[in-house]
């Protein structure tokens, strides 16, 4: 009997090395709790069955997020729009995860186009949080982390262009890392915000984390914005943090709107660092915080209005009847696309016309610039900093869903180090009134490795159950 | 930072967006408080800072151009939502 609440994608290894038990066999389990729990949590949108294209059958059975191009399975990115598109190729990622042997499990829920921090913007209606199903599992990769925490998925992949692998990570108690930019490909990965956009590793354990983004990352001749990682992917092992500089910026620590109870679990996390050896010491990024959400939700609605203008409903997916063509195109996306895609859209193609690109694109263009010298800056007397990844826990169904900036507030601190191109993870560090509570550790780019080494020490030392309490 | 109604609606024209009238109102009071939280970054002076459009210092990717097999046409137009022959149909303008 396999425990798929429980096992982890490097014990599930194991077993298969040691012949105990075959990946078809857990690609099976994994499917049977699938069939059990997510009725009722709605992580996936379509499960894959073993025999269909699976051929790659000798690994650690995955989930993809739906906007990882698989060829020959429907493909959506949580929008209507793109209903019923069967694509031709496999993306990058999904390709690397069939040469290392790794089986589909299916595909998972999300924001359309990956826009939210819920997953209730999903055309195919919203995930539930493993933790309490009566609140949100974060987003937009919602359904990877509801999937893993609810042992539907030993691991899976999302995507993170503002903080959408790390905040459902952190609300649903897992490990999620948003790589250096540049270091995943992008091709064959439905765009959002190109210049933000990357994909990440989704895992219960750090060195799971470790072991995906080795599968994964690496530069690609399809995608030109890749780069050769200039040090292999280690798998960690540290145990303690001696010699680790960790800076603890003010702005972060004191942020409007962080939950005492996030702030304790975050505090405490900070204590035990220091008590593993690291010197833990203040930093400020006051341009960051003060400027990176409104620098973000400029930049990203700006690149977004330009990659959805191809869905015209000419090629592939969802087209309006009408009997005029820029008729068909204009209903098409008004029907197609749900409200937050239209919304930034519309931001996006506002921000750009004639008269307002300086004060707007290109103003936060140089925002940008701003953002990456301060994060460089507090790189000269730290290795590592830390925060909490999310201001609250996981909130209610229906509680943002009427107000786009309360729900953009999500965001606030995973932001800044998007726009920077900063390599960063959330582990979870601790319970907030049952929930769990993510700390985010960022780094330079390219510091993946002590990223992983650190995050690992530290959820040694936090032995945080990863199980959620009502599934125990 | 209030849109008017005329605003939204050029804007979701050139969107290629046909809003309801409901849609056009939401949208218009949304819009606006979003672009008044983002316009903050109008208080920044940033005259001699370069702008940021990529966030790794990588230029000019080459690549041999050597020919490869692409798509054929029928794999092409397999999710068209209407084809005619070897073609995209599309209602005409």
């Amino acid at each position: 009997m396999i425990d798929t609440l429980r096992l982890t994608a490097e014990e599930a290894m194991e077993l298969l090395d040691r012949g105990d038990v075959s990946s078809a066999e857990l690609h099976a389990a994994y499917l049977a709790a699938i069939g059990e729990r997510d009725p009722e949590l709605h992580a996936y949108l379509r499960t894959i069955d073993a025999s269909d294209g699976n051929d790659n059958d000798a690994g650690v059975p995955i989930a993809l997020k739906d906007l990882i191009t698989t060829r020959g399975v429907e493909t959506t990115a949580g929008s209507k729009i793109l209903a019923g598109y069967i694509p031709l190729f496999d993306s990058t990622v999904a390709s690397r995860c069939r040469q290392a042997g790794l089986p589909f499990l299916g595909k998972t829920n999300m924001d359309e186009f990956a826009m939210g921090s819920s997953t209730e913007n999903s055309a195919y209606g919203p995930t539930r949080n493993p933790w309490d199903p009566e609140r949100v599992p974060g987003g937009s990769s919602g359904g990877s982390a509801a999937a893993v925490a609810a042992g539907l998925a030993p691991w899976a992949l999302g995507s993170d262009t503002g903080g959408s692998v790390k905040q459902p990570a952190s609300l649903c108690g897992i490990v999620g890392l948003r790589p250096t930019y540049g270091t995943v490909s992008r091709y064959g990965i439905v765009a959002f915000a190109s210049s933000l956009d990357q994909i990440g590793p989704m895992t219960k354990t750090v060195r799971d984390c470790a072991l995906l983004y080795r599968i994964v990352a690496g530069r690609d001749p399809c995608d030109s914005t890749t780069v050769e990682l200039p040090h292999p992917v280690e798998i960690p092992e540290r145990e303690n943090l001696k010699g680790l500089r960790i800076g603890v910026a003010k702005e972060m620590a004191e942020a409007e709107g962080i939950e005492p109870g996030v702030r304790a679990a975050v505090d405490r996390a900070i204590e035990l660092a220091r008590s593993l050896g690291a010197e833990v010491g203040e930093c400020t990024l006051p341009r960051s915080m003060r400027y990176g959400l409104p620098c973000y939700y400029l930049v990203a609605p700006s690149e977004a209005s330009s990659n959805l203008a191809r869905y015209d409903g000419v090629r592939y997916g969802f087209r309006a009847s009408e009997n005029e063509r820029v008729r068909m195109y204009e209903r098409t996306r008004d029907e197609g696309f749900g409200d937050e895609p239209k919304r930034r859209v519309m931001l996006g193609t506002y921000a750009l016309s004639a008269g307002y690109y300086e004060a707007y694109y290109g103003q936060a263009q140089k925002v940008r610039t701003i953002i990456r010298d301060e994060h460089a800056q507090a790189f000269e007397q730290f290795d590592v900093l830390l925060s909490a990844t999310s201001p609250t826990v996981a909130f209610r169904l229906g509680e943002r869903t009427q107000n786009p900036l309360a729900m953009y507030l999500s965001d606030l601190l995973t932001i800044p180090a998007n726009m920077a191109g900063l390599p960063s993870l959330s582990i979870p560090c601790g319970l907030s009134d049952g929930l769990p509570v993510g700390l985010q550790l960022i780094g330079p780019q390219f510091s993946e490795n002590t990223l992983f080494g650190a995050a690992h020490a530290l959820e040694r030392a936090l032995g945080f159950d990863y199980v959620p309490e009502r599934l125990r | 930072m209030s849109l008017t109604r005329e605003e939204v609606l050029h804007v979701a024209r050139l969107a290629r967006l046909a809003l309801t009238d409901e849609e056009v109102e939401r949208f218009r009071e949304q819009l606006s408080a979003i672009l008044e939280a983002v316009g903050t970054v109008a208080e920044l002076d940033l005259a001699d800072v370069a702008p940021t459009s990529h966030p790794l210092d990588v230029v000019n990717v080459w690549a041999e151009d050597e020919p490869r097999p692409s798509l054929g046409v029928e794999e092409a137009l397999a999710n068209a939502p209407e084809r005619d022959g070897n073609f995209f149909r599309v209602p005409p303008a």
